[in-house]
């Protein structure tokens, strides 16, 4: 019976207001559910919100939490997906010291090898960023981890599905109703 | 089609009118078909409370004496008459004081519109003079919510929310409106919602589904159907009664689906859950199709759900996707408007009957009445008993009363044994269990059905939580009729204690006021009754009074409410003592 835990990327449409980011969360707090990461933009609608939550339960939860914010009046739909569904990134940016890219070659290397770009220079500090698997970003902080990082951000998992999500003909159906 | 529509835009704009957003705000209610609302003015809402004096001929507010009493007696008005209840209290703690009934109307999907004052926008997040988030506090508890900071968009705040209220599965919403908005001037016309374009509040019944569902039913040895408040909220008593009796389907009802099919039809087999009936209860692990209709498989119904109706098909028919599965996992899931649905059931439904299965809950109906109730309506010891109250309350109204129960064993008894002939009158809080719904919920049910007896059954408990609107009775001269059955006890949680915590009254007994001097303070007709020779009488007295009418009742203090199925258990494990 018991079920197992898997990862599941949660993709909304909604419009775009305040405060319903409290009501979506507030549906993963009540059943005590973490939420690993959360992505909110613009979508591919002019004037829908698309919002990408990275949470990891039971297929059962999944199905029964996407229906509660379904239901909520500013959601438009709602879909869950398993990792193999979508095609996922994230993105992450370091802030380090200069001195290091000109004392230490072997950095040079590390930001060659995971095509990492360097986003600015200066007589301070340089700025990495670099998008990728979680496993990517992870092996590049710790090998530069090893020379010290001043800063260290990570960003949630954007996802697009494989699917289509045929938003754009719900809103149409719903208005024909 | 297009003329119609321009011709519409100019009479729109012929009506827009230059007035303040507090004005706007009045108009907007009396646009929508408010004529009664219940609130309590204070600061951040008293520019609308100036306009409500203006229009006092178009619109009746009613001044609670708590704002928890406003919400619930908007509920009240809701529960019997179908129709939006509407509530008003300044900003602060006016608006947290309607989170109860807010969140009692929403678990029990009660159509109601909040509206609340708040400070002046400029101020908002300063921790202004009682300035509260309540749109932050109330999302969780509401359908719909929303902050409204400028006057121009109060007329279609307003219209949104009545939509949305009564729309699909109905529920509370709350607009809360700044001081600036309320006193600010603009172009109002008003423009009722007939959409929103992210919000399917009814999706379409599939007739796929509908045939599969027939066809488990047309198959069925032993059918049962549980409906619940679904059946009421979708006006669909009469196909419901169609259905049952097309099919010859024994039917049962959760406490909120009381009422909508009369208590003498045959076919009426009682009430499921935790104190529901035997039969029923029992017979839930014994039909081959279960039918839920517009209920939502509570804990309070299904005891444990690992041995909760395993042998039958279930077919679930509901108005929101999310109750599907949501519990127990359904074979056949219809959804849509009950109505409808249950429309399309009854067309596809062979015509049958059921003898020997009715018989079965029959028999165990024989049963329960030797067990447990002979001895709460025909009570032998001297004691009086919660249920003969209710049964010399029947005799006088016939069964045509409203029955508004507040949470406990006395709400047990009054849903176990009032008898009801019309939809919409077992009017209690079902889901959140709230203390203290009924006074304030019964004034607001007689004030939308004036016509139609409203009996409110307390328990001493809930009575005091909220007894302080017996001064909105009083000034409004709400005709209600008060029962205040008095076991000096918290008896639900009592019965528990000797049930389960091996008779340890930790903080259940109450010493009581003199309930009588109490009502009289109030100039409410009272009567104190400790003898079962002087119940009849009193009841029949109280009944035919013009006026409100207050009754206590002094029961046993120890009695206990069965059936019984214990919290996790299964129910057919229901216990009879």
């Amino acid at each position: 019976m018991n079920e197992d835990i898997k990862s599941f990327t949660i993709s909304i449409y909604t419009e775009n207001n305040i405060g319903l980011l409290n009501r979506i969360s507030a549906i993963f707090q009540r059943r005590h559910i973490n939420i690993e990461s959360l992505t909110t933009s613009q979508s591919e609608i002019d004037g829908v919100n698309r919002f990408v939550i990275v949470v990891n339960i039971t297929e059962t939860n999944a199905t029964k939490i996407v229906k509660q914010i379904e239901k909520q009046v500013e959601t438009i739909r709602a879909y869950y997906h398993t990792e193999d569904e979508t095609i996922f990134t994230e993105s992450c940016m370091f802030k380090i010291k200069s001195d290091l890219l000109f004392n230490e070659p072997q950095i040079q290397n590390i930001i060659k090898e995971s095509y990492a770009r360097i986003v600015t220079v200066n007589k301070e500090f340089f700025v990495l960023e670099k998008s990728g698997r979680r496993n990517e970003i992870e092996s590049l902080r710790r090998d530069l981890n090893v020379f010290g990082i001043m800063q260290f951000v990570r960003s949630g998992r954007i996802a697009v599905t494989k699917d289509e999500m045929k938003v754009t003909e719900l809103l149409k159906a719903f208005n024909n109703q | 089609m297009k003329t119609q529509t321009i011709n519409k835009k100019q009479e729109v704009a012929e009506k827009t009118e230059r007035i303040t957003g507090s004005e706007a705000i009045v108009k907007s209610l009396i646009a929508e078909g408010v004529d009664i609302l219940y609130g309590y003015p204070g600061g951040a809402i008293m520019p609308v409370y100036d306009e409500l004096y203006k229009f006092q001929d178009k619109i009746h507010h009613v001044l609670t004496r708590h704002e928890q009493g406003a919400a619930h007696a908007a509920q009240g008005y809701a529960r019997i008459s179908g129709k939006v209840g509407v509530a008003m209290a300044t900003s602060g703690p006016g608006a947290t004081n309607l989170i109860t009934g807010i969140a009692d109307a929403q678990i029990d999907s009660t159509p109601l519109v909040c509206i609340t004052g708040q400070v002046f926008s400029h101020l908002l997040g300063s921790d202004a003079f009682q300035e509260t988030d309540i749109v932050g506090i109330s999302t969780p508890v509401t359908k719909w919510n929303c902050q409204v900071t400028k006057a121009e968009d109060i007329p279609g705040a307003i219209a949104k929310a009545f939509y949305i209220a009564k729309s699909g599965r109905p529920g509370p919403v709350l607009v809360d409106i700044t001081k600036d908005a309320q006193i600010t001037e603009f172009d109002f016309r008003y423009e009722k919602c007939d959409g929103v374009r992210s919000y399917n509040p009814v999706p379409k019944t599939s007739q796929e589904a509908v045939n599969a569902a027939a066809e488990l039913i047309n198959n069925a040895k032993k059918p049962m159907i549980v409906w619940g408040q679904g059946v009421i909220l979708g006006q669909a008593e009469e196909e419901l009664k169609t259905v049952i009796e097309k099919a010859g389907i024994p039917a049962a009802w959760t406490i909120l689906g009381a009422s909508a099919l009369p208590t003498s039809h045959p076919l009426n087999i009682g009430m499921v859950g935790m104190h529901g009936n035997y039969a029923p209860n029992k017979l839930t692990n014994e039909c081959d199709v279960l039918i839920a209709i517009g209920m939502r498989f509570d804990d309070r119904v299904t005891g444990s759900l690992d041995t909760y109706a395993k042998q039958a098909k279930i077919i679930h028919f509901d108005i929101d996707p999310a109750e599907i599965d949501k519990n127990v996992k359904t074979d056949v899931a219809v959804l849509g408007n009950s109505k409808e649905s249950l429309a399309m059931l009854a067309d596809a439904l062979n015509k049958n009957s059921h003898e020997s299965w009715l018989q079965e809950f029959k028999d165990l109906y024989a049963i329960e009445f030797e067990k447990v109730i002979k001895g709460d309506l025909h009570p032998t010891k001297e004691g009086l008993t919660m249920g003969e109250v209710l049964k010399q309350i029947n005799i006088e109204s016939k069964g045509n009363a409203a029955i508004v129960s507040d949470v406990g064993q006395h709400q047990m008894i009054a849903c176990r044994y009032a008898d009801f002939n019309v939809s919409k009158s077992n009017i209690t809080s079902g889901g959140l269990g709230t203390m203290g719904f009924a006074l304030p919920a019964a004034i607001g049910a007689k004030m939308a059905a004036p016509e139609r007896e409203v009996v409110a059954i307390i328990g001493d408990g809930g009575y005091q939580m909220n007894i302080q609107e017996l001064g909105t009775i009083f000034q409004q001269k709400t005709a209600v009729k008060i029962v205040v059955l008095n076991n000096e006890f918290l008896g639900m949680v009592r019965q528990w204690q000797q049930l389960f915590f091996d008779k340890r009254y930790a903080s259940t007994e109450m010493t009581n006021p003199n309930f009588v001097a109490i009502a009289e303070g109030y100039y409410i007709k009272a009567r104190k009754v400790t003898k079962r020779d002087e119940l009849e009488e009193a009841v029949k007295e109280m009944m035919a009074s013009k006026e409100s009418y207050f009754l206590e009742v002094c029961v046993e203090k120890e009695d206990n409410v069965f059936p019984m199925i214990p919290s996790g258990a299964s129910v057919s494990d229901v216990r009879l003592s």
